[in-house]
């Protein structure tokens, strides 16, 4: 078929009346359907780890946020709470530095850092390879940090039970509003850093109608490391999640 | 601007297929982008000369065909089109919908020599 005017190869007559100005040899090209999801490879290794972390018992939650919501924070705090009853692995999502794998680390949980350089969201073959780093029939839940970006990581599955999506309270009610794909794909809201509500202009109840808006499914919990505060609530979330898995 | 990894995808899936059908060139590849897939189609555009240089898609053109987004409401089953995860049912204003098209991010076809 010509690709500019679509008309197919054997009905084609060379003195049609419309004007063009493309070259007239792609008569003798070959159609061929192909019908390939662009992200079919990202999706075959998703499902690889998804299987991988089936057969161990694994849960498995893909952190997802702006840069500067509170993520590694959540985990530091999380993994010296229950790092005595559950075993913790993570995976940490950056373009550069080890730093956040590094705080994880001094926790005494495994942790390896991914370094994307310019890529702005993890993928599947990043993390198949990098739970290689671990021993998962040691590993109760595997959490992963994602890098900090609203955007991309929503369209990258990388084999997770449930992506739980950190908004800080200094960050505006709107932000499910204007990153709708994150909220819609997020199993979970966690709305951090209630401690600073006093400082703030943040309305709560909005941003949970925002939420539920573009996804009338997510369940939200509303914490603060520093207050500890809701802590529990997500502790318990944590705990009935895994027990499903198991 | 993960558009670089689809574009890559784009041509790694039509040179694999086009050597499969031992193609001396590809001329075109037609790639399905709904509107609420993520990915801005000039973005593939923009990456696509670049990526294609040195592959059997050097010069071919990258042709994009815009599939709009379509849900149906939760509440009273009509089906509508949105232009974004915003947008409520126009018949009974629900905010709950189910998503029927719009996130296609597909390569349909191509043209190989």
């Amino acid at each position: 078929m010509c690709i500019d005017c679509g008309c197919g190869p054997t009905d084609h007559h060379h003195d049609h009346d419309h004007k063009h100005d493309h070259a007239h040899d792609h008569g003798k090209g070959k159609k061929i359907n192909i019908e390939e999801d662009l992200l079919a490879k990202n999706n075959r290794l998703a499902m690889n780890n998804r299987q991988l972390f089936q057969k161990k018992g694994l849960l498995v939650l893909n952190l997802v946020s702006s840069p500067g919501s509170g993520k590694t924070t959540l985990l530091e705090t999380t993994l010296k709470d229950l790092q005595g009853e559950l075993g913790f692995a993570v995976l940490e999502g950056d373009q550069q530095t080890s730093n956040d794998a590094d705080r994880i680390a001094a926790t005494g949980v495994p942790a390896h850092q991914i370094n994307t350089g310019a890529g702005c969201h993890l993928d599947a073959h990043m993390v198949g390879h990098g739970v290689e780093h671990f021993d998962l029939d040691k590993t109760d839940v595997l959490m992963i940090e994602n890098v900090g970006n609203l955007v991309c990581p929503a369209s990258f599955d990388l084999g997770e039970d449930c992506k739980v999506a950190v908004l800080s309270v200094t960050e505006g009610e709107d932000k499910p509003l204007k990153y709708p794909q994150m909220f819609r794909a997020s199993n979970l809201m966690l709305i951090n850093k209630l401690d600073l509500m006093p400082h703030l202009r943040f309305d709560l109840e909005k941003c949970c109608n925002y939420a539920k808006r573009v996804n009338p499914e997510i369940e939200i919990l509303e914490l603060s490391c520093y207050t500890g505060e809701g802590l529990e609530k997500w502790y318990d979330w944590l705990r009935s999640k895994l027990a499903a898995k198991k | 601007m993960h558009e670089l990894g689809i574009t890559e995808s784009i041509v790694e899936i039509a040179e694999r297929t086009a050597k499969q059908q031992q193609a001396s060139k590809v001329l075109s590849v037609t790639v399905e982008v709904g509107s609420l897939s993520g990915v801005v189609p000039e973005a593939l555009e923009f990456c696509f000369e670049a990526c294609s240089k040195g592959t059997l898609l050097e010069g071919a053109q990258l042709l994009i065909e815009k599939v709009a987004a379509r849900a149906r409401c939760r509440d009273c089953a009509r089906e509508f089109p949105l232009d974004d995860l915003l947008a409520c049912c126009p018949v009974c204003r629900s905010a709950a919908s189910e998503l029927l098209s719009g996130e296609e991010l597909r390569i349909k076809e191509m043209e190989i020599d």
